[in-house]
């Protein structure tokens, strides 16, 4: 159904771009007739109607040149966003081929209409659009995208893989083909070493990441995501930074003039760009999270400045001929963890899907230009060359993989399998930075440039469509995955049991890393730059009225579908059928075990989830949310019936330090539970709503409390401030009151109690300044904070 | 705080806790690290609200059962001892262990039995030694999403109770427990890598 409707917004896409072609073709033609008035301005009505009294002045006129450049390309980012809906449509397809897939699919399309109407002068990318407009905003998002303990943790195994792997595959694939070149045979004695060392450069330039969609559901661990999406964004600045090299080379126009020196010039040269871009990029994160601190009042540009900064770090390394991809990456690196901080959730947000937008248009267009140099006359073919290049990408690439990793494997704790090496092997799919730069070849210095280009493609179509369709399948067979009889449902009761239990056990343990290197950064980190960095007085995200309204709402729709009553929670013995044993038919069996598969919860993926072309939808914060809810009603329900949890503690048990909490300076409380969550992973698991999770504990033991240590808090209630956000609390406390209410009747001292701990436990939790990171798990957030700032009038009544 | 690095001088009993978990030196020694970082208050032991602040415990199903299983009989502090004994649960299971079984020393605590009896005991919540109907259910209630009706997962539950119960007591017992996941890998479901 999907790819019928897939299938004709195609050609109605298609007629659109042909009524544009033929309308340029027509105005072309006219505008070249009419040749006077094109020293006038562009539109012709002005030309009809100043110097030329002889003609009429047209009703309707067309001038296509003005607009030409802007509309096709909207015109192809419209096509290709259209096409991806289509994709995205078909549930399945996604899992059976990489989105690059699709893009090209869609630029060949594009080339093939281009093509077929004979349209003049479509735009092209030339290198300085490539390099200034194209290329940053792709390198950009994944920077700023990638997971940073995991990234920092495996550092020492990324940067030796992904630095050597692409040295040994440029200069493996260039000399290789260097030596078949020699061969007279192949009619190719004119393409010299420096010339297939530069291609050898481009095409080892791969993109991984695009097929990390495929296999994502075989549960690839964390390393092995790590190590391709190192690979994916190291890669493109160690490719360009060679090929810049070469290039400089290949300008020195006598090949022998090359000599050691320069040699040696040119390896100590490419050290230097590529730290060098670094240092930019720390630096210019450095100042872009300083001065994110001050935007408190002018939120909307806070994206505006992250943008700006990390564009300016890439021009001004490219400036010093430095590696402007390593300095955009480093500087999102290092940006992302205080801008996060500091930034409005909403800033954060458009950070996020602007990022997402940019890098997805740049890439759209790439693959487009693509398309439109395939379709067209402007190819050499030649079978040795083409043929050997596929056939050296794999070689080496399998070289530089086992070699590699077979080194690397003797330092780390836990080595790579065969099985993550050979993912890893046949994850080399090229993408656009290939075709980029061998499109980008000077003609002048490459005089079988259309040669290198038509090899270039080939190898893209090939990687792309034949490794991205069967990596999928592979991965799932390497995966062996056990045959699939029928578990009872016990079995399958237990394993999910099992699993949960395993997720829940592996959080105990934390996540092991180098831990002096790890701690020492975070010392310094706390100590000195966070205070410089974040901001003070965050703005009170109400991160407990948001954990509030997302439980009013829940309680809501549970008590609406009967599930929260409070019989649900019955005491033991009480709810016991005695009933015969019940023979239940295979019918049954079957909808129980459907009712299991489609209704159990997932289990906490660990490993990360990154999708090039797509924001995570969350779909397991639903989940989160209910397994939440359900804890706070188990244990207030603990609580009316005496004992404090469901196995039995005594009632009444007074744990007196914990009054302690909202008393205590609630800045020393925040930074408690700040200085706490170093000790989880903190920037890395969006997934943890763990000041969520204190703020209910610490609810739930005040609620422990006698009644008449109330008194004490309410005297805390009144002599607090009343900022904009305390009286969103409060707002959305009564709204809660109000939906708790209809939940279950209780005693009234206990109504108060609830009321005054929500609030003054909320407030101690409000200054925790560190919800901000912890706390992104909802997309909905946004709308949260709005709905609460509407409801403030009915404040006043308070 | 002070430097960070553990030492062995400062775990107390080192060996005695070796020989009972048979986790290695370095494993013992990052356990200990990961105690002391949960330990907020540098009290010497774990309390529940410690285990509680692990946010990603609260949004699993099990969370709850899960801190609670490191305080056994109802004691309200967990030591480092108690702490590696349960995650010596989860220990990857070698092949030497299993060869060099000393018929007089005690099972491994990482051994297929002790594995699931520490699952059974999360179904267990009474320790009667049984899973009973009502715990059965009780533990789909928390597994399962809120679309499920009452009715429903009674009979998942009646099913589940059924399939497994040989001697017809309406309850599972731990034989039948253990009987019941013959076939299913439990020392690798139960295993984390990183507690070698």
């Amino acid at each position: 159904m999907a790819l019928q409707m897939f299938v004709t917004l195609s050609p109605w896409n298609c007629l659109l771009l042909l009524v544009a072609l033929e309308c340029s073709e027509a105005s072309s033609d006219l505008n070249e007739s009419a040749n006077s008035t094109a020293q006038y301005a562009p539109n012709a009505w002005f030309a009809a109607a100043s110097s030329e009294p002889d003609e009429r002045i047209s009703v309707f006129e067309l001038d296509y040149d003005y607009v030409q450049i802007p509309y096709e390309v909207t015109l192809w980012i419209l096509l290709a966003s259209l096409a991806k809906i289509g994709f995205h449509l078909y549930r399945r397809l996604p899992g059976l081929m990489p989105e690059s897939c699709l893009l090209i699919l869609v630029g060949a399309l594009v080339g093939g209409i281009i093509f077929g109407t004979d349209h003049k002068s479509p735009p092209v990318m030339d290198s300085s659009i490539y390099f200034l407009y194209l290329l940053p905003p792709i390198v950009l998002e994944g920077g700023y995208f990638m997971p940073t303990r995991p990234f920092f943790e495996n550092i020492g195994s990324i940067l030796w893989w992904a630095v050597l792997g692409a040295l040994i595959n440029a200069l493996g694939i260039g000399l290789s083909l260097y030596f078949i070149c020699q061969v007279k045979a192949f009619g190719l004695g004119d393409v010299n070493l420096l010339q297939n060392l530069l291609f050898g450069s481009l095409i080892s330039a791969v993109d991984p990441v695009a097929v990390l969609a495929v296999f994502e559901e075989a549960r690839v661990n964390e390393q092995l995501y790590m190590m391709i999406f190192g690979e994916a964004l190291l890669n493109d600045g160690i490719t360009v930074v060679l090929y810049n090299m070469l290039i400089a080379f290949t300008k020195m126009h006598k090949f022998e003039d090359i000599e050691p020196v320069d040699i040696l010039a040119g390896c100590a040269r490419f050290v230097i760009v590529g730290l060098g871009g670094v240092l930019f990029g720390v630096v210019f994160g450095f100042i872009s999270a300083f001065i994110t601190r001050f935007t408190q009042n002018i939120s909307a540009i806070e994206p505006l400045i992250v943008f700006m900064f990390s564009y300016l770090s890439y021009l001004a390394a490219e400036t010093l001929y430095l590696s402007g991809i390593l300095a955009i990456t480093a500087c999102a690196v290092t940006m992302k963890k205080y801008v996060e901080e500091n930034v409005s959730q909403t800033s954060y947000t458009t950070i996020k899907y602007f990022m997402k937008m940019l890098s997805s248009v740049s890439e759209t267009l790439i693959f487009i230009f693509m398309g439109v140099s395939t379709v067209g006359k402007n190819h050499e073919w030649n079978w040795a060359f083409v043929c050997f290049t596929l056939a050296f990408c794999q070689i080496w690439r399998a070289i530089s993989v086992f070699a590699l990793f077979y080194i690397s494997n003797q330092f780390r704790t836990f080595p790579f399998s065969i099985k993550d090496q050979c993912i890893i092997f046949y994850s080399g799919v090229r993408g656009a930075g290939s075709f980029s730069l061998a499109f980008l070849l000077p003609l002048s210095l490459f005089p079988r440039k259309k040669m290198f280009v038509t090899a270039t493609l080939v190898v893209i179509y090939f990687t792309v469509f034949i490794q991205g369709i069967t990596i999928g399948p592979l991965v799932r067979y390497l995966d062996v995955k056990k045959t699939n009889k029928k578990e009872s449902i016990n079995e399958e009761l237990h394993i999910r049991l099992m699993d949960h239990l395993k997720a829940g056990i592996e959080d105990v343990c934390g996540h092991w890393s180098h831990y002096q290197v790890r701690d020492k950064f975070k010392k310094f980190d706390h100590r000195y730059l966070r205070k410089i960095l974040i901001r003070k007085n965050l703005p009170k995200s109400s991160i407990v009225s948001l954990y509030k309204k997302l439980e009013m709402k829940q309680a809501i729709e549970m008590v609406e579908t009967g599930i929260l009553s409070s019989t649900a929670f019955s005491i033991p013995h009480q709810a016991q059928r005695i009933q015969g044993i019940k023979r239940l038919s295979p019918e049954d069996v079957e909808s129980i075990r459907d009712i299991l598969t489609s209704n159990m919860y997932q289990v906490r993926q660990r490993t990360l989830s990154y999708n090039k072309y797509n924001l995570k939808p969350q779909t397991s914060e639903k989940q989160a949310k209910e397994i939440l809810i359900r804890r706070q009603n188990t244990l207030r329900e603990s609580m009316r019936k005496g004992h404090s949890l469901p196995w039995g503690k005594p009632a009444g048990t007074k744990n007196v330090r914990y009054l302690s909490f909202p008393y205590g300076n609630p800045q020393s409380a925040g930074r408690d539970t700040k200085a706490a969550e170093f000790s989880d992973d903190d920037s890395s698991d969006p997934g943890s709503p763990s000041i969520m999770f204190s703020a209910l504990s610490r609810i739930g033991s005040l609620q422990k409390q006698e009644a008449q240590e109330i008194i004490p808090m309410k005297s805390l209630h009144r002599g607090r401030k009343a900022f904009n956000s305390g009286y969103q609390r409060n707002t959305s406390q009564e709204e809660y009151l109000g939906g708790v209410r209809s939940v279950a009747l209780r005693p009234k001292p206990l109504f108060h109690a609830v009321d005054e701990e929500g609030e003054s436990g909320g407030e101690s939790e409000g200054k925790a300044s560190l919800v901000e990171v912890q706390s992104r798990w909802t997309a909905d957030r946004g709308h949260g904070r709005d709905h609460n700032r509407s409801h403030s009038p009915l404040l006043q009544k308070k | 705080m002070g430097s960070r690095s553990s030492h062995a001088a400062v775990i107390p009993d080192a060996d005695s806790i070796r020989r009972e978990t048979g986790f290695s030196q370095a494993s013992l020694l990052r356990l200990h690290h990961r105690f002391r970082a949960l330990d907020r208050n540098k009290k010497g032991y774990l309390s529940r609200m410690d285990l509680q602040q692990i946010g990603a415990l609260a949004v699993n199903p099990l969370g709850d059962r899960i801190i609670e299983s490191f305080f056994p009989d109802g004691s309200q502090q967990v030591d480092f001892p108690g702490f590696v004994r349960v995650l010596a649960h989860f220990r990857p299971v070698e092949d030497e262990d299993t060869e060099t079984q000393d018929p007089k020393k005690p099972e491994p605590l990482n051994s297929r039995r002790n594995k699931l009896h520490y699952a059974f005991q999360l179904y267990d919540l009474d320790r009667d030694g049984k899973i009973s109907r009502h715990e059965m259910l009780q533990v789909l209630r928390l597994m399962v999403g809120v679309q499920v009706t009452e009715e429903q997962l009674e009979n998942i539950a009646d099913r589940t109770v059924q399939e497994a119960d040989e001697d017809g007591d309406g309850a599972v017992s731990f034989v039948e427990f253990t009987k019941s996941l013959e076939k299913m890998d439990v020392e690798q479901k139960m295993s984390i890598r990183i507690l070698k």
